[in-house]
């Protein structure tokens, strides 16, 4: 399809010289709400993401800082947490019901608002046009649509902290019964309601991005980029999108039958159910198990959507930094498309203790750990583009070293979750805690790091703050194996997770010492973040200014744009796209742009 | 506590003001200085820092073994046969992942550190092999073979059926709580109904008293005893949500879930008292931690298993009254009294 189509009336006349001199030259004027604020620019679209994302993992981290408060120090009271949080915290001490809120609240927010949402919003809005060379989205509109679906349903969950019963408080995965019985749990009355209103939202968000993800990167790819010429960036987020497109949907059907089940009267969910103090329920006949088989259908997919574009966005940062090109490409895509495919059929390894039939399990044993092939060769094919390299430790580069470290070690342990046999002595202990939280939680949140730091220069036209980046990888690095690593020892003590004390228990008491010392290593890992804000935003004005069109000496096409580039990337043509995106060092030269025809004598054309 | 609140936040707004003007300040010493100089430089330190976070990386993994080994379940036996299994398990992929953890996690650090930029090399060309990539997708599927074929063979032992001599055993989980049920001699449970349950009239699980089965049933709460070395089926229901009975030294765990009940057995090999040597803790207890968020008091749902020898076992099943009894006081003292006599008799012989 021609590139033409893409063309907005106005992109073509775009000045470069700086982006103030847009307004002489459109045909529109673009007043304040229209460039920032409804704007249809993929790249403010980004932007907002991105922003609304890290508001999110403030608040979502924040909220973890509370709870590890809590679970470092269960027989101490902290007179500042009930003025700083009022009713939250009585007496300074947070109460089960709000400890579970923040628990459950932590998980929901990070998983979609921030590594979802914040994650895929921010780097598929940003790469996708610039790195296939197209003029913006296929539905500018959509994607803005895209962005406000997903700031309602961060404003409905907002306010859901708010409500007289609390917000809903029965962990992310919200399985009914006791997500859906107001009876059982305050947090499952009105707070689970603008839950769920909030989670629709975020699903139709995400479809109207992924559904414009997919459209674009299938059809507006400039001249000469066929599909095996993108950067394993657009890759990896095309097959997020498609997980994400024919994943969510599922999530949504569920939601609506816990819905039906909470106002409606029926009963898809629920059966035999007695509450004391209350009395038995109308319900009858329904599955508890049936929430669940929907909810990880997009709930395991889920947890590519968030990993893939890290794996991206570092194949593509250590290739550039290395100075090489990524090692086995056409093996790293197809090892993208094997996890995206494998991703749909191993659901039911979140269910092995669920009473699921033994044969069903050994089924999902053997799927679930087929995934571990594809991500062995991504591994391996990273630790080969490193031999020989040449590399530069930009703050992006050591964000995507710290990916492959922590993608490997929590990697490793999902081995020992996926085999059912191990999974009945580890299922719901600390080691799901630290194997989740080192393969999707940082190492993904590395994975944007490594972004944030690679593509600021294009976002902004500033760098970031060399030193501060510094403190910020070497300190969450450490923080990060000091934080999670020792929590296997407490899964491997059987130490169940979402206990707010465990003082009472004899089995596993004996770790109150390493959980003071996990809470205390959290608080200095999230200030620590708290600088990566400040350096973002001090940096958005006051950064070192980006002096040349590529600063990274990149060959991908984002590159080719101006410093700052306006509405439409590029101010006249559109570069025609003659080779891959990884020809560095070859030939003796550096690193050979995807726009440069291929020379006469040069070896191995692609 | 308000004044060490604002002295912490000042020393941290401190802590910031510090890295802040530092960091400012080599970022004018780096531009004077001339961007490729400070690149080089900082290069340099962090190839350092790289391999220097690898060895102090290992020297941690080693010292939190050594903090934390002694801690966890394994350095003693488990309590059932199936956990013996799984601890088998446990320990050959431990072994298999460790092995890829210190080979991968070396490369990746060393590859950084020797790699580094040098003006003076330049990287080498190596944009695939297909040699190298068969390698490692053939070596990893077959280990992930191997692995698959062990956890299957374990699992279907450890969820196939239980042996007919099993003493089977009904828990209940409620919110925040756990409800034992025993059949009485006619090794039957008596039907019960949910609608039927009635706490008041002590009538925890809504047994039907109109099945003569269920007369006999004995219903106890938080505290279970089971004899060592008999096959143990459990049947796993919920009152109310999704509980989960998680047993750590019998290294097994269930779901229980409301309107479908849920099995698990296995067979204890020591007895709380022996337990209590063998771990060096005489405040040992079998406890049953709710491994399923359940509410609130999710985190307090605590139920105890006590295994004891056969001998007692049969002791204490004697003195146990029927559930029925506390509806009917005239009919079942009797009936109970005569069991009681029969089997203290029977121990004496």
């Amino acid at each position: 399809m021609s590139h033409e189509a893409a063309l907005h009336g106005h992109s073509e006349v775009i000045s470069h010289d700086a982006h103030h001199d847009e307004h002489h030259v459109h045909h529109h004027k673009e007043t304040f709400i229209s460039k920032y604020v409804f704007s249809m620019d993929h790249k403010t679209i980004a932007k907002q993401f991105l922003i609304s994302g890290m508001i999110w993992a403030l608040i979502g981290g924040l909220m973890s800082v509370l709870f590890r408060l809590q679970l470092g120090y269960p027989d101490q009271s902290f007179p500042f947490l009930e003025d700083i949080l009022g009713r939250w915290a009585k007496g300074g001490r947070i109460s089960a019901e709000n400890y579970y809120a923040l628990v459950t609240m932590h998980g929901t927010v990070l998983v979609f608002f921030v590594l979802t949402g914040g994650l895929s919003g921010t780097f598929a809005n940003f790469l996708i046009p610039l790195q296939i060379g197209a003029r913006d989205m296929a539905s500018p509109f959509l994607n803005m649509l895209s962005y406000w679906f997903f700031f309602g349903a961060s404003i409905v969950m907002i306010s859901s902290l708010f409500v007289q019963t609390g917000p809903f408080s029965g962990g992310w995965t919200a399985y009914p019964p006791l997500s859906a019985l107001g009876e059982a749990s305050p947090g499952s009355k009105v707070g689970m309601d603008l839950w769920i209103t909030a989670m629709a939202l975020f699903v139709v968000s995400s479809l109207l991005g992924g559904l414009n993800y997919i459209s674009t990167v299938l059809n507006m790819r400039t001249k000469g980029m066929s599909m095996t010429r993108l950067p394993l960036t657009i890759w990896a987020l095309f097959f997020t999108a498609v997980l994400g497109v024919l994943s969510f949907p599922v999530l949504l059907s569920g939601f609506i039958l816990l819905l039906f089940d909470r106002h409606a009267g029926t009963s898809f969910y629920l059966s035999d159910i007695f509450i004391s103090g209350v009395g038995p329920m109308d319900h009858e006949g329904g599955s508890a198990i049936l929430f669940q088989h929907l909810f990880w259908f997009l709930g395991h997919p889920e947890v590519y959507i968030i990993l893939l574009p890290a794996m991206g966005m570092a194949s593509e940062i250590l290739s550039v930094n290395s100075r090489k090109p990524i090692f086995g490409y056409m093996a790293m895509v197809g090892s993208l498309f094997a996890i995206a495919i494998l991703a749909f059929l191993v659901w039911a390894h979140h269910m092995f203790v669920t009473g699921l039939n033994p044969f069903l399990g050994s089924v999902f044993v053997l799927l679930t750990l087929l995934i571990a092939v594809p991500s062995a060769i991504k591994v391996f094919n990273w630790l080969t583009t490193l031999w020989r390299a040449n590399i530069r430790f930009t703050p992006g580069m050591l964000f995507a070293l710290g990916f492959v470290s922590l993608f490997i070690s929590g990697g490793l342990t999902g081995i020992f979750l996926g085999n059912s046999t191990l999974d009945i002595t580890l299922h719901d202990t600390y080691f799901v805690i630290a194997h989740f939280h080192i393969v999707m939680g940082v190492s993904a949140f590395f994975g944007m790091f490594a972004g944030i730091y690679h593509w600021y220069p294009k976002m902004y036209g500033r760098y970031l703050n060399n030193t501060m980046a510094y403190i910020h990888f070497w300190v969450t690095l450490a923080g990060a194996y000091l934080i999670f690593w020792p929590m296997h020892y407490e899964g491997l003590a059987g130490m169940p997770r979402r206990y707010m004390d465990y003082s009472n228990w004899e089995s596993f008491k004996q770790f109150a010492e390493l959980n003071k010392f996990i809470s205390t290593v959290a608080m200095i890992v999230f200030a620590v973040q708290i600088l990566f804000v400040f350096n973002f935003f001090y940096s958005i004005w006051k950064g070192r200014k980006v002096t040349t069109q590529n600063p990274w000496e990149s060959n991908t096409l984002e590159w080719t744009t101006p410093i700052r580039p306006g509405h439409g990337n590029w101010p006249g043509e559109i570069p025609e796209v003659h080779r891959w995106a990884y020809d560095y060092s070859k030939d003796g030269r550096d690193f050979i742009p995807q726009n440069e025809p291929i020379g006469p004598d040069e070896t191995t054309p692609h | 506590m308000t004044t060490t609140a604002i002295f912490l936040v000042a020393i941290l707004v401190l802590g910031f003001l510090i890295t802040f003007q530092i960091a400012k300040a080599s970022e004018y010493v780096s531009v004077l200085k001339g961007e490729k100089k400070s690149m080089e430089q900082s290069n340099r330190i962090n190839g350092f820092l790289m391999i220097v976070f690898l060895v102090v990386g290992l020297i941690g993994v080693w010292y939190c073994n050594e903090l934390f080994y002694k801690k966890t379940l394994l350095p003693f036996p488990s309590a059932s046969e199936h956990g013996e299994k799984i601890d088998l398990m446990l320990w050959i992929t431990i072994i298999i992942t460790g092995i890829v953890f210190f080979l991968t996690q070396i490369l990746l650090f060393w590859f950084a550190y020797k790699y580094q930029h040098n003006p003076k090399k330049k990287a080498f060309f190596f944009a695939h092999s297909t040699k190298l990539e068969i390698i490692w997708t053939t070596v990893p599927a077959i280990t992930l073979c191997i692995l698959v074929g062990f956890g299957i063979f374990y699992w279907f032992q450890i969820t196939g059926e239980a042996p007919d001599n099993a003493m089977r055993v009904e828990v209940t989980g409620k919110q925040f709580g756990w409800i034992f049920r025993y059949p009485g001699k006619d090794n039957t449970f008596g039907k019960k109904y949910f609608r039927n349950i009635d706490e008041q009239n002590s009538n925890e699980l809504g047994l039907i008293w109109e099945d003569p089965a269920s007369h006999d049933d004995v219903v106890l709460s938080q505290t279970m005893v089971v004899a060592k070395g008999t096959p143990l089926k459990l049947i796993i229901n919920s009152r109310d949500v999704i509980h989960d009975v998680g047993l750590p030294h019998f290294r097994l765990k269930m779901d229980a879930v409301p309107g479908t009940p849920t099995t698990l057995w296995f067979t204890p090999l020591y007895t709380t008292e022996e337990m209590k040597k063998i771990t060096g803790n005489p405040e040992f207890e079998y406890e049953i931690a709710c491994d399923q968020m359940c509410g609130n008091g999710h985190y307090s749902m605590k139920g105890i298993i006590k295994v004891v020898t056969q001998a007692d076992f049969v002791l204490w099943r004697a003195q146990q009254k029927a559930a029925y009894s506390a509806i009917t006081p005239k009919a079942e003292p009797a009936a109970a009294d005569t069991t009681a006599k029969a089997t203290a008799l029977l121990i004496r012989k």
